[in-house]
């Protein structure tokens, strides 16, 4: 007879709530420097100089075709061999930016590439500079255009994190794991988690959806290509 | 004190990769056969498949592979019966494909022109026929690139087996660390050896979407 008792998860709602907040912490920190990362890749790759074009390209390459997993084995356990130690939070919060960094870069390519041509011919007949031409005129919209696929891969990073418990930082699933070694509800314990990681990737998204507009691209008008 | 070479590492490396292969075929053949299932529920119109699949795609790409693994590794031991990790990963790396599987194809089938589904009623085909003759093969050629485009993401999924004391090359990775105190090294080959069953894959799947996107 199988008795499922919840209510030996529920009483630890303290730490559970502890793991949440580290999640979406480690979340945040990631998502906003993830993203500078893969503006910054996405412009090495369609304008940089040839040398950092191909050092953005197998970066890219590179990330993208190795587990979350190993990426963080190699920073907190691997790094020290070169004499870089770092925290679990801070491999796991560096992992996580790496990673976002390699996916936003391509996601936002694309983005940027639909660009127009006559927006381009537009800002420079205004005399704008490269940069300009580049932060205000091509970035907002490009962002923008491929939001929702940017949204999708936060929330990807988002519950890859849970792989950072195994480092020992202290988010949501680490702290499942902490309750049950203490009462054995292994089942509970992992299902009340999973239920918090779910309600978090929906509101997380409704956030984001929001958050974008708002902070990002709604001040532009929709160009062609858009959502 | 034994001194390990970059072959000794390498060669323990590889014999773990085969596992990790292995256990890649068996999510995608599995997920691949459940996720055409679950898609043909769904095309039949089966009363309530629509709401039931969306809600298990949703489960599965809502909440994280690792959590997805420890319910199955913890399920089975709730249910009493003692399961080697291989089982537990198999099943949760074969539900979780199937979701992402399920969704891919479903975009595919939807890809196919109105006319199709409308000429095909009009021949009278019943549904086998239909998607035998007329939405299958068409599907089919949509499906080949991010279906390809997917193994990448089981690939890497199988990692996580490593969590739930499954040994294929990130296990061995840890045990091999152990053994020769080089976490450095041989992470470095881990990661060269997942690369390595990627990027292939990756580019493949690229190049058919190229090849797709011309012949349109």
């Amino acid at each position: 007879m199988i008795t499922l008792d919840f209510a030996a998860v529920m009483v630890e709602w303290r730490a559970l709530l502890q793991g949440v907040a580290m999640t979406l912490g480690l979340t945040a920190v990631a998502t906003l420097l993830g993203l500078a990362l893969g503006v910054a890749c996405a412009w090495s790759r369609l304008q940089g100089p040839a040398a950092l074009r191909w050092l953005a390209a197998t970066y890219v390459e590179l990330i993208r075709n190795t587990p979350f997993i190993v990426q963080l084995f190699f920073i907190f356990f691997g790094l020290p061999g070169l004499g870089v130690r770092l925290s679990p939070e801070q491999a796991s919060v560096l992992a996580m930016v790496i990673n976002l960094g390699a996916y936003a870069a391509e996601i936002l390519r694309s983005g940027i590439e639909a660009t127009p041509r006559g927006q381009l011919e537009a800002a420079r007949s205004l005399a704008l500079s490269e940069w300009q031409v580049f932060t205000r005129v091509v970035l907002p919209p490009s962002i923008g255009r491929v939001w929702p696929a940017l949204v999708s891969q936060i929330i990807i990073v988002m519950l890859g994190s849970a792989v950072c418990g195994q480092i020992a930082t202290a988010e949501l699933s680490y702290q499942a794991n902490l309750i049950h070694s203490r009462n054995f509800r292994a089942f509970e314990a992992t299902i009340v988690a999973t239920g918090l990681y779910l309600a978090l990737a929906v509101l997380l998204r409704q956030l984001l959806n929001w958050l974008g507009p708002l902070l990002i691209f709604g001040r532009v008008a929709p160009t062609h290509g858009g959502h | 004190m034994v001194d390990f070479t970059w072959w000794d590492i390498l060669r323990n490396l590889l014999l773990a990769a085969r596992w990790t292969v292995a256990l890649s075929l068996i999510a995608l053949v599995g997920g691949g056969l459940l996720g055409a299932a679950l898609l043909l529920a769904r095309l039949a119109r089966w009363p309530g498949a629509a709401t039931a699949v969306s809600a298990y795609v949703q489960l599965f790409q809502g909440t994280p592979l690792l959590m997805q693994l420890f319910l199955a590794y913890f399920g089975f031991a709730l249910l009493g019966v003692n399961v080697s990790a291989w089982v537990a990963a198999g099943l949760a790396l074969t539900l979780y494909s199937s979701a992402y599987l399920t969704e891919i194809w479903r975009g595919c089938v939807q890809a196919i022109p109105r006319g199709q589904w409308e000429a095909a009623d009009s021949l009278a085909l019943s549904f086998g026929e239909k998607m035998r003759h007329v939405i299958g093969p068409q599907a089919l050629r949509l499906a080949i690139a991010p279906t390809v485009g997917f193994a990448v993401q089981a690939v890497k999924g199988t990692a996580l087996a490593s969590v739930i004391g499954f040994v294929e090359l990130t296990k061995a990775g840890g045990m091999i660390t152990n053994a020769t105190f080089r976490p450095f090294t041989v992470y470095a080959f881990v990661a060269l050896l997942y690369f390595a069953l990627c990027f292939p894959l990756s580019a493949w799947s690229r190049s058919l979407e190229r090849k797709l996107r011309r012949a349109h």
